[in-house]
């Protein structure tokens, strides 16, 4: 890996020149705002970019153009819709639960921001190293279904009530096959650890050197990842064309904008880990063989974070192609979907990839 | 064991719808350039094409002597679901046979009123209606939408039966 494109040289220089002006405990505080600071306006920003992505990427499956208005190629049109959704009144409605009701936006929102803290997005640019940062995720990311959950309850509307409890339902099955095909993966990392997770694959992706059982890790944590991320074609939770809008159907305002963003940034979330497991997050592309060496260099000159970022962004568009290809499932098929075929094949990978990884039979 | 080669065979077959599926909004997208059927409407008036099955609003056909097709049935009237269609007839005596004959006085068509649902065109026995391709039909104001849609002075058509 070229050191140029290390991004702790930057950050370790900001912290020396911090610690040369104030105390350790000043340094810290002021290292933290700035690090909140700027990962709101990653995810504001991100939000953004992913839904005109969207948009666009529906439009042109559909054979329509998408926003094409404001600004060159409609490229303003999010900014122009967030400040709409920011500058609109905030209300309650009359019979909802006004501190559940309130609460839920902030619960969804902080799930992918948790989950963020700890993924690497390029050389050096990860906010914390935690030697168990595979776990932590999932441990997170199951409090998403919870604020979903509590919007659903609090909102007092038949609507939101059904898609709650649809949304609990299916979140609840799926999780264990996101964890079981995570886990099929850490077989082989052997470690939880993010950043050593990446680190492992310097010689070439898993999804290469773990060949067969890699693969069906990789589509089986793509579907359920998309399941639990509430996207089509298992949005039932919203389902606009049966329940209005399911859980969020009595929010309005900047309290919808989160439950929106929350939905677009967990999307990046989930495929910023399918990158890390699968595809090497920020390690360039390399092949495990000795005559591939000259091949290898030539792909350590492109920077670690161009890498990473267009791997998820990768992964982004097969969950949109996912989306605006397929139908909704019904909740009957998506439970029988998660408890008669992908947890026994995930079971059954499991197995494999134990095998394959004692028999040393991988790359 | 013929439940389990349903069960893989479904995975299977699964599998390969969702990928025929994919195959299809695949190739919209990456040749959405040139597949596009979005028409930018306010912005290509001058090039704009309208298809020749859209339907503008209901209009009754006439031939170059003024004469139509219509004798006054009420059929069409019979089959609008808003009752955006009245028919005045009224009764003439044929010179020649000697017969009273009832024949179409006004073909009131109320286009407020009307869903472009295609009914009366289907309902009229002699063919009588058709829809055009017109648009920008708004106007200020309400009364100009009703319509009388045979011409002042057009007669029916010879051939036409009672
Ligand atoms: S198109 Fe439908 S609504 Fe309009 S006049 Fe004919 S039958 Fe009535
Ligand atoms: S337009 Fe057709 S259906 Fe209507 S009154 Fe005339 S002949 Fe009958």
């Amino acid at each position: 890996m070229n050191a140029i494109y290390d991004f702790s040289i930057l950050t370790g220089g900001i912290h020396e020149w911090l610690s040369g002006l104030m105390s350790p405990t000043a340094v810290m505080i002021t290292e933290m705002v700035i690090i909140g600071t700027l990962l709101i306006v990653f995810v504001a920003l991100m939000g953004l970019v992913l839904v005109l992505a969207e948009r666009k990427v529906a439009a042109f499956f559909q054979l329509r153009l998408g926003p094409n208005r404001v600004g060159p190629w409609g490229s303003l049109q999010t900014l122009a819709d967030f400040l709409k959704l920011l500058t609109k009144e905030l209300i309650t409605t009359k019979s909802a639960d006004k501190f559940l009701y309130n609460l839920a936006p902030f619960i969804v929102m902080l799930t992918p921001f948790l989950a963020l803290g700890v993924i690497p997005f390029a050389p050096g640019l990860q906010i914390m190293d935690m030697n168990i940062g595979v776990f932590f995720i999932t441990a997170v990311s199951s409090m998403g279904v919870l604020g979903i959950l509590i919007g659903g309850w609090a909102s007092n509307n038949k609507y939101s009530l059904i898609g709650g409890m649809r949304s609990a339902a299916m979140v609840v099955s799926y999780e264990l096959s996101v964890t079981l095909a995570i886990m099929t993966m850490v077989i082989m990392t052997e470690s939880l650890s993010l950043s050593e997770i990446v680190a492992s694959q310097s010689d070439g992706w898993w999804i290469i050197k773990g060949h067969i059982p890699a693969l069906i890790a990789f589509l089986l944590y793509l579907t359920a990842s998309t399941a639990e991320t509430n996207r089509g074609p298992f949005d039932l939770a919203e389902a606009e064309s049966e329940l209005t809008a399911g859980f969020h159907t009595e929010y309005g305002g900047i309290k919808f904008a989160f439950f929106f963003l929350s939905e677009f940034v967990n999307m990046l979330v989930v495929a910023s880990i399918a990158t890390i497991l699968f595809f090497g997050g920020w390690m360039p592309f390399h092949l495990p063989f000795e005559w591939a060496v000259g091949f290898n260099h030539i792909m350590d000159f492109i920077p670690g974070i161009v890498w990473g970022f267009g791997k998820v962004t990768f992964v982004i568009f097969l969950m949109m192609w996912f989306r605006w290809t397929f139908p909704r499932l019904r909740i009957d098929q998506i439970l029988n979907l998660e408890w008669k075929y992908l947890l026994p094949m995930n079971l059954v990978n499991f197995l494999l990839m134990a095998l394959i990884a004692l028999s040393g039979f991988y790359l | 064991m013929s439940t389990i080669i349903a069960y893989f065979k479904g995975i299977g077959q699964g599998l390969n719808t969702l990928w025929t599926g994919m195959k299809v909004t695949g190739y919209y997208f990456f040749h959405a350039r040139k597949e596009i059927i979005t028409m930018q409407y306010p912005d290509n008036r001058d090039t704009l094409k309208i298809p020749e099955r859209f339907r503008g609003r209901v209009v009754m056909l006439h031939d170059q002597n003024n004469e139509h097709a219509c004798n006054g049935c009420t059929m069409c009237e019979m089959a609008c679901p808003n009752g955006s269609i009245k028919i005045i007839t009224d009764k003439i005596l044929n010179p020649e046979t000697g017969k009273v004959v009832r024949i179409i006085d006004k073909h009131i068509y109320h286009f407020s009123m009307c869903t472009l649902c295609n009914l009366c065109v289907q309902a009229c026995p002699s063919n009588a209606l058709a829809m055009d391709n017109s648009y920008e039909n708004s106007v200020y104001d309400r009364s100009e939408l009703t319509f009388v849609l045979n011409q002042p002075g057009s007669k029916i058509r010879d051939n036409v039966k009672d």
